[in-house]
């Protein structure tokens, strides 16, 4: 249902809003550091800003306590958003394999 | 119905519904119950965020494509951006967003002032954010970062991206039109961001004001509910703009080095 924890504490939403800050503070920080190459730098913005967003979802936006239906849409926006990306780079990332192909 | 303030389950607003004057004058027709209603609003704003993904989406995977095929060009061209400034307008919507679930909290509470001065906070910092946003593009105006009104392509001849891998090399001719790409990704996207940010903010006024004269209450507080679900989504998108335009390569223009 729509309607949720009975609890009048506002200490939850406080600590989930002190972790986002120390995420974006840790993820400014990781960003002076050499890793070797781009790509981890790529690779961990990516994955405390989507911990970051799951946290925005799940407990800002109380997806955590929404109903089944609201569920299939945050999972039909992801699912979609995941095509969008996945069918777009196979395609970039690949047109440089066609002249390995048999037949060119 | 409850002495102690708390918020009510879904059984208790149906009682209130039935039993108010308020509550009745609430429930629209077509729908059966309040609870209905509500739901239908939610679910309609999480359609509308769903659209909101893709569109967005579409920018994103044209910086993710791009910075792949001209990796030399948006590395130094996103080295040119003040993180700074970025990193304190994530910040600041984050504590927007604080500021604003804290406002639907109160609201299902039916607490009204602390709910009018969360909305007004959350539109002030919204404001803040705006502010911030212009003293930047006013800095991109100034380092000529405005491609086709404020770009020298010389300039960019001479700066290159500061990672190990590129050893000290420098952009050549070719690479302009490709720091034109990157800006002009940057200034679409933090442009509309900017522009829901705007909207955000005049809503949340909007809100403000109804909230003030009493328009919400423990039964019905809905529009709080659906405009804070997108002012989060507004967060949301920030959350992954700041990483991706100004702090992938960062480390390497930098002077302070681990």
């Amino acid at each position: 249902m729509t309607s949720h924890a009975h609890s009048t504490s506002i200490r939850p939403y406080v600590i989930v809003w002190a972790i986002l800050i120390c995420m974006t503070i840790l993820t400014a920080a990781v960003s002076f550091f050499e890793l070797g190459t781009t790509v981890w730098h790529l690779i961990i913005a990516l994955v405390i800003a989507t911990f970051k967003a799951s946290l925005v979802i799940l407990f800002f936006m109380h997806a955590a306590s929404s109903s089944r239906l609201t569920w299939i849409v945050i999972v039909c926006a992801v699912f979609f958003l995941g095509i969008l990306f996945l069918l777009t780079l196979t395609d970039y990332m690949s047109r440089d394999m066609i002249p390995l192909m048999p037949g060119h | 119905m409850t002495p102690e303030p708390s918020i009510l389950s879904p059984e208790e607003r149906q009682v209130f519904q039935e039993d108010t004057v308020l509550g009745q004058h609430r429930l629209q027709e077509q729908f059966s119950n309040l609870e209905q209603q509500t739901e239908t609003a939610l679910v309609g704003m999480w359609v509308f965020l769903a659209t909101e993904v893709l569109f967005f989406g579409t920018l994103f995977i044209s910086l993710a494509v791009y910075r792949w095929q001209y990796n030399a060009a948006f590395t130094t061209a996103s080295e040119q951006l003040d993180w700074m400034i970025g990193g304190i307008n994530t910040v600041i919507l984050l504590t927007s967003s604080l500021t604003m679930v804290l406002g639907v909290h109160f609201a299902r509470l039916g607490w009204r002032r602390p709910l009018v001065w969360m909305l007004v906070l959350t539109a002030l910092l919204g404001c803040g954010f705006m502010c911030f946003k212009g003293i930047e593009y006013y800095k991109d105006y100034v380092e000529n970062l405005i491609p086709g009104w404020r770009f020298v392509d010389s300039e960019w001849l001479e700066r290159g991206p500061g990672t190990q891998e590129a050893h000290g090399a420098t952009l050549t001719e070719q690479d302009v039109p490709h720091v034109k790409m990157f800006l002009f990704l940057y200034w679409t996207m933090t442009g509309l961001h900017a522009f829901h940010v705007f909207i955000g903010i005049v809503v949340i006024a909007g809100l403000a004001v109804l909230a003030h004269r009493g328009h919400y209450s423990r039964i019905y507080y809905t529009p709080i509910e659906v405009v804070g679900l997108y002012w989060h989504f507004v967060d949301l998108v920030w959350i992954f703009l700041f990483p991706m335009l100004y702090l992938i390569g960062l480390h390497s223009a930098s002077e302070i080095r681990f």
